[in-house]
């Protein structure tokens, strides 16, 4: 286990993004920022993955994030990152906090059916809101940092790093979140709930945190990729959007808080190469990758670090 | 209060195509227990096969009062050459795995049959208007409607009888029974569970493409017409219980009424009304409207 060494793979990470960004071309920087934003969704599904609970409408609270960065520009004309970033990230929570009180009551394929059908219900609600621009979302106000509007050039990495900036402290907390008592729970509830419950804790009310936790990540990745891509649309909670989390978080495995980031990134990339090499394909090539991963390493890519470490 | 002819005529249209759309999938988990995401792809697949079949039919002249008998062969047909396919070279392998980790194998082949459609048929839409005029119009309380969407109804009539008799009255029903309720003691008494397994799965997913296939005429067949049948077949399912066939068609008419009712008063919540229904029930029955009381496991 490289447990204890998680937090400086990630500085590491960090590090060697804010040195080597500049170099990077513009295209590698919009990957990696989207990844990072995907990345924190899935991180969220991680935790509850471990729990045994597999959410089919995570892109319920990304969709919330990206329309509360949205919302920011439009009300009070507020288009900074990191401002958007933790509102998307209380207005998630909040939401998710309300909704826990209900999900937290439901275990397997009806906890999945359930978020679902409230990822659902935000789709109907945004699509047919003209105010808000219905299918075609709207755009949203140019990223800034502190009030300031980075030069022209240098704006996709300014986002970058903020945006590592902020993934980075959202998985120590986590990481910190999983040593502890509470955090440890999870893959107890999973095996055996009833245990748990003699042992004199409550599961729904540990369920119900993991499920806000997940939620504010899922909040932070949306107002990221808000900000990144600059324009936002209701298919951002289509199911299709939670699918593709759900992909990420499988792909990757639960071993390790730094495994969802690598996830997405190998998505992105999978979904860049394989569109721009074959347009007509590149969904094949996703389910495919999709069905080996499942079928021969059901921990993921991570178990492929931890086998090696083993032997 | 005028309108309520119009939407209890078109919630029934609705719900006619929803109930063939979904009972498939309802079938498909009350047997295997698997929430059958592919069922949009067969559904996809039945409509792009209808579109070339009875494309080609009009083409070569033949006449066109049978080119209802060649949406239901084209449906047929298709669902023989990929269900099989995929229940025997994929699907059987992955029974002992969780409920929740099928799902995800059937998003994969989802995604993988979504380009297969691709391939064949290409990015272009198919238009075949055709049998859609043919039967001319009805009236009902003043409101003209296309004869075509009798059709609809009536397979899903047929469909449903046909599957209820076929459950209660026949010695395979009753097979298939034993095998839902305890398919490990149905293989120790002799009953080829995996055959059954592959009929159901094949039976169900013909059921998604003869929705497709005759929807096919009343649309235009683009790339990613299944992607919004799963959701709304997930919704009817889950209202009626999955794999309960009067809860589909409860489900079905729900969905149907509250969609053509929310169309004729406040089209704004067109999509949000079926969702809402779908959490409303899983929150108060999440086992569904036509479930039994279960004790709770935990």
């Amino acid at each position: 286990m490289n447990r204890d060494r998680t937090l400086p793979i990630l500085g590491a990470i960090l590090l060697a993004l804010v040195v080597a960004g500049p170099l990077l071309p513009k295209w590698v920087l919009f990957l990696v920022t989207i990844a990072l934003a995907k990345g924190l969704v899935a991180l969220g599904l991680l935790l509850l993955l471990r729990a045994g609970l597999m959410s089919f409408g995570q892109a319920l609270y990304y969709c919330i994030g990206a329309y509360a960065a949205g919302a920011l520009g439009r009300l009070f004309n507020i288009g900074d990152m990191l401002l958007q970033m933790v509102v998307g990230a209380l207005v998630a929570a909040l939401v998710a906090f309300v909704l826990g009180f209900l999900l937290a009551r439901y275990r397997g394929i009806f906890f999945g059916l359930l978020s679902l059908a409230l990822s659902m219900i935000l789709y109907g609600l945004l699509v047919k809101s003209e105010a808000l621009g219905s299918t075609d979302g709207f755009n949203i106000l140019r990223s800034t940092i502190f009030g300031i509007r980075p030069v022209e050039n240098w704006v996709r990495y300014v986002v970058v790093i903020v945006g590592c900036v902020v993934a980075f402290f959202a998985t120590a907390l986590v990481y910190r979140y999983l040593n502890t008592p509470l955090g440890r729970l999870a893959p107890a509830i999973k095996d055996n709930e009833i245990r748990v419950e003699y042992m004199g804790t409550s599961v729904r009310n540990a369920i119900h945190v993991i499920y806000v936790i997940a939620g504010a990540l899922a909040g932070i990745g949306g107002a990221l990729a808000a900000t990144t891509v600059g324009h936002i649309d209701p298919d951002m909670a289509y199911w299709t959007t939670s699918g593709e989390f759900i992909f990420i978080t499988i792909l990757a495995g639960t071993g390790s808080v730094i495994a969802p980031f690598l996830g997405a990134l190998i998505f992105g990339i999978i979904q860049t190469v394989a569109y721009n090499v074959s347009p007509n394909t590149w969904q094949m090539t996703l389910g495919t990758a999709l069905l080996l991963v499942i079928v021969f390493l059901p921990d993921g890519l991570w178990s492929l670090f931890r086998r090696r470490k083993v032997a | 209060l005028d309108q309520i002819p119009a939407v209890i005529v078109d919630g029934i249209f609705y719900a006619a195509w929803l109930f063939v759309a979904a009972v498939g999938m309802t079938l498909i988990y009350g047997v295997m227990k698997i929430v059958n995401i592919t069922h949009g792809s067969f559904y996809a697949l039945g409509a792009y096969a209808a579109a070339s079949f009875t494309g080609a039919w009009f083409a070569h002249g033949y006449p066109p009062m049978l080119s209802y008998a060649v949406l239901l062969a084209s449906a047929v047909i298709i669902t023989l050459v990929f269900a099989p396919l995929i229940e025997r070279g994929i699907l059987r392998f992955m029974y002992a795995k969780d409920e929740s980790v099928i799902l995800l194998i059937t998003y994969a082949l989802f995604l993988i049959l979504e380009d297969v459609i691709k391939l064949i048929w290409g990015v272009d839409p198919y238009f075949i208007a055709q049998p859609y005029g043919l039967l001319g119009s009805f009236d009902v309380a003043g409101l003209s409607y296309p004869t075509y969407n009798l059709i609809l109804v009536g397979i899903a009539i047929v469909s449903g009888a046909g599957l209820t008799l076929l459950l209660r009255g026949t010695r395979i029903g009753k097979l298939l029974r034993t095998v839902i309720h305890d398919p490990e003691t149905s293989r120790a008494m002799g009953i080829n569970v995996g055959r059954f397994y592959l009929i159901t799965f094949t039976f169900g997913s013909m059921l998604a493409a003869i929705g497709g296939a005759f929807t096919a005429p009343t649309v235009s067949v683009v790339p990613g017409l299944g992607v919004e049948v799963v959701v709304l077949a997930f919704a009817v399912v889950v209202i009626g219980g999955l794999g309960s066939l009067p809860g589909a068609a409860l489900g079905a008419i729900i969905v149907g009424l509250v969609r053509s009712a929310a169309i004729h008063y406040a089209p704004q919540v067109e999509l949000f009304v079926i969702y809402f229904v779908m959490a409303l029930v899983l929150a108060f029955r999440p086992r569904g409207l036509f479930s039994l009381a279960e004790p709770r496991r935990i």
